[in-house]
């Protein structure tokens, strides 16, 4: 029989016991819709964390040191590469390297350092570093109080919030409730911090240090000198969270534009460790590389290597955490299908159903010339049918289901004053896999009832009232 | 139909030849011997009626020959090919092509219209949906049907659903006509007719035909030969006056 005949055929023997074909086809749908909304649900927390992820800038990012930090990550490579003596400094030359290499967004200097900061005449000492403009889609800025920097050369400052707490000297007790960010930044929103640091100030070589040298350009190059220096920074911002929570004892409280903390010069610890090499340029402990999407950062972090430094990225880390998503992804497409099976159940009683009530039908069928083979492929039909209508319906149901939760949750989130999230996603791919998975279940259970109703002798079933 | 009347096969062709044909059933210990050892020649064209009491064997002789059903020994051999030998597939294909069966119940399928259910077989023939709703309105044209062509079995008479039963063994244009007691359900008026109907079949078109039957009148108004069995045994084998070419054949008149 040809298949637009068989179908025909089918869906007439569906119509003929509506009920207890829609019943059928309703436990389908409830088995596909259970698998879908598991599924989407595994899908759409496994976005958000990805755009989490994404968005604190830990996944597209390559930190890149020099071999010649002897606190580097890759200490493999160390051992295997080149002494950190012999290796390469990361200078502006090889930052701008790094920049043009593919897919590469930009390349900035971790500019760090300590120093003091006075806010109404009292001195603060703490960590500061600085931030390129790009920093601003870092969600650790999105419930800040305040603006981000005007311009990457503003002398603009953001706090973190403890160091907020610090400079209004209401650095709470540890246990007790943490004060209201807004009314930390009130007071401070703003006014004005006086940065004092120690200046790199180039060409200024004091005489009788270089001069007395033997004339030698290069040293003489090598030579600057450190002037105290004073910086007014007004502050724009105080930041809820901590965008650097991850650097640990290293990270700071106080943030500067990037341009802005390139133009002061100021003396980093590697340049007294690289006095030799440095003559008018910086040379830089790390640098930040984002990279245009997290797909891209093992090729670039490969590229820096060959460069002949040292390069890690939180990818590398984040790889255990996939596989947390797999295996959370395979549970609950496991209790998904649970419903499922269930249901591919009542598909064979279904149809056994059919074969009995049918057994005549079946009986006339043969006798006027069906085989074997088209009595077993209209049932086959019959359950494929179900399984297609039920995934259909299936799907709607779970998309259904989802959005309703979606919808509750984020009132529940509004309600708690966070903002609202998408953590159910229904993919194309899950909508066909979810319909191609009930039609295979549905064949799978018409199995036993096709070839049932093709080993049917004819004159018996002729012969039965 | 779009067939001419096929020319009438010679007598002398046999059609259906079974020799020494068996058919036993296992009922717990005891074996039921349905036929036993039945050897009987029909010649193409001919109009054969099977009689006997219930019991005696002729529907399990008229299965054999229909293909439903295999013997335990002995052979059949309908239109040169042992039935006994082909496979499940092939018994099918001879079911579709060869043979168009009716039975004493129409068994026409109660969900089907009687054009649907009389364009079946085309369905398994597989044969393109235009070519088939056409040679379904002709068939029920035949016998009378054409107005009925979309009412459901169930609103039909049982002589009209044995006529839409009687167009859907032709729909294949098989050579050979099997009946299981057609008119059993009937009353002698409507029997007549259908009775009519099948001898046209047979003399118009040249379909043998083998009817079972128990009603001796009705043989031995419309057959051209009786076989009469008796527990699964032929008992006796006798030629009728009711050729074609007979005179009293031709004084009765075909219907056209």
């Amino acid at each position: 029989m040809k298949l637009p005949d068989l179908t025909d055929l089918a869906l007439r023997n569906l119509r003929e016991s509506l009920l207890r074909n829609s019943l059928t086809t309703i436990g389908i749908s409830v088995g596909v819709a259970s698998l879908v909304a598991m599924l989407s649900l595994g899908t759409g927390l496994q976005q958000l964390f990805s755009r989490r992820l994404a968005k604190s800038g830990l996944f597209d990012t390559v930190l890149v040191s020099s071999r010649r930090e002897l606190r580097g990550m890759g200490r493999d490579e160390e051992r295997n590469g080149p002494t950190p003596g012999e290796s390469r400094v990361l200078d502006e030359p090889a930052r701008l390297e790094i920049e043009r290499l593919p897919n590469v967004l930009e390349a900035y200097p971790d500019i760090r350092f300590v120093t003091e900061l006075r806010y109404e005449d009292k001195p603060h000492l703490t960590m500061i570093s600085a931030l390129p403009l790009s920093a601003k889609s870092n969600d650790a800025f999105d419930g800040m109080q305040g603006s981000f920097f005007s311009s990457d050369s503003a002398a603009e400052a953001i706090l973190q919030k403890s160091f907020a707490e610090e400079l209004l000297g209401k650095t709470p007790p540890l246990g007790a409730t943490e004060p209201n960010i807004a009314d930390l930044a009130k007071p401070l929103l703003g006014k004005e911090l006086t940065m004092r640091y120690a200046q790199r100030a180039p060409g200024a070589s004091p005489p009788g240090i270089a001069g007395s040298s033997s004339g030698d350009g290069s040293l003489a190059a090598a030579s600057y000198s450190v002037v105290s220096r004073e910086q007014k920074l007004t502050i724009v911002g105080v930041s809820d969270l901590d965008p650097e929570s991850m650097r640990g004892p290293t990270r700071a409280k106080v943030f500067l534009p990037l341009r802005l903390a390139q133009s002061l010069h100021v003396m980093l610890p590697t340049d007294l460790r690289e006095i030799s090499h440095t003559g008018d340029q910086p040379v830089y402990s790390s640098i930040s590389v984002r990279v245009k999407n997290p797909a891209q950062v093992p090729a670039v972090e490969d590229a820096v290597k060959k460069m002949g430094f040292t390069a890690f990225s939180i990818l590398d880390a984040s790889r255990s955490l996939q596989q947390v998503f797999r295996v959370l992804f395979a549970f609950l497409g496991i209790f998904g299908s649970l419903a499922l099976t269930v249901a591919s159940i009542g598909i064979v009683n279904t149809l056994v159903m059919a074969i009995l009530e049918r057994r005549r039908e079946i009986g006339i069928m043969k006798a006027i010339g069906a085989s074997d083979g088209d009595v077993k492929k209209l049932f086959f039909a019959e359950a494929g049918a179900m399984g297609i209508l039920g995934g259909i319906v299936g799907v709607v149901m779970g998309w259904a289901i989802g959005q309703v939760i979606n919808f509750g949750t984020n009132i529940y989130l509004k309600s708690q004053s966070f903002p609202p999230e998408h953590f159910w996603a229904v993919p194309w791919w899950l909508v066909g896999f979810a319909i191609a998975f009930a039609f295979v279940v549905s064949l799978i259970s018409g199995l036993y009832p096709a070839s049932r109703a093709a080993k049917l002798d004819p004159v018996q079933a002729l012969r039965y009232e | 139909m779009t067939t001419a009347p096929v020319v009438p096969s010679s007598r002398e062709t046999v059609a259906i030849r079974s020799e020494n044909l068996c058919r036993h059933y296992r009922m717990g210990e005891t074996v039921i011997r349905a036929v036993d050892g039945i050897s009987l020649a029909i010649h193409a064209g001919e109009f054969v009626a099977l009689l006997g009491s219930s019991g005696s064997g002729k529907s399990s002789v008229l299965n054999l020959i229909a293909g439903l059903d295999r013997p335990t020994s002995g052979s059949v051999i309908v239109q040169d090919r042992d039935l006994a030998k082909l496979s499940r597939e092939e018994l099918a294909k001879h079911r579709l092509h060869v043979v168009g069966m009716v039975f004493q119940s129409f068994n026409l399928i109660a969900s089907m219209t009687l054009a649907e259910n009389v364009e079946l077989p085309l369905r398994f023939a597989e044969v393109d949906r235009g070519q088939r709703e056409a040679r379904a309105r002709e068939a029920l044209e035949r016998v009378g049907l054409r107005a009925r062509m979309n009412h459901r079995p169930s609103e039909l008479s049982g002589g009209e659903q044995q006529r839409a039963a009687l167009a859907r063994a032709l729909i294949n244009r098989p050579q050979l006509l099997l009946a299981d007691e057609p008119t059993g359900n009937l009353d002698s008026h409507t029997g007549t007719e259908i009775m009519d109907l099948v001898r046209e079949f047979n003399r118009l078109l040249g379909m043998t035909v083998v009817m079972v039957t128990h009603e001796r009148a009705l043989a031995e108004r419309y057959a051209q030969r009786m076989v009469f069995l008796a527990d699964g045994k032929l008992v006796d084998d006798r030629p009728m006056d009711n050729r074609p070419n007979a005179a009293s054949a031709a004084a009765k008149g075909v219907q056209p």
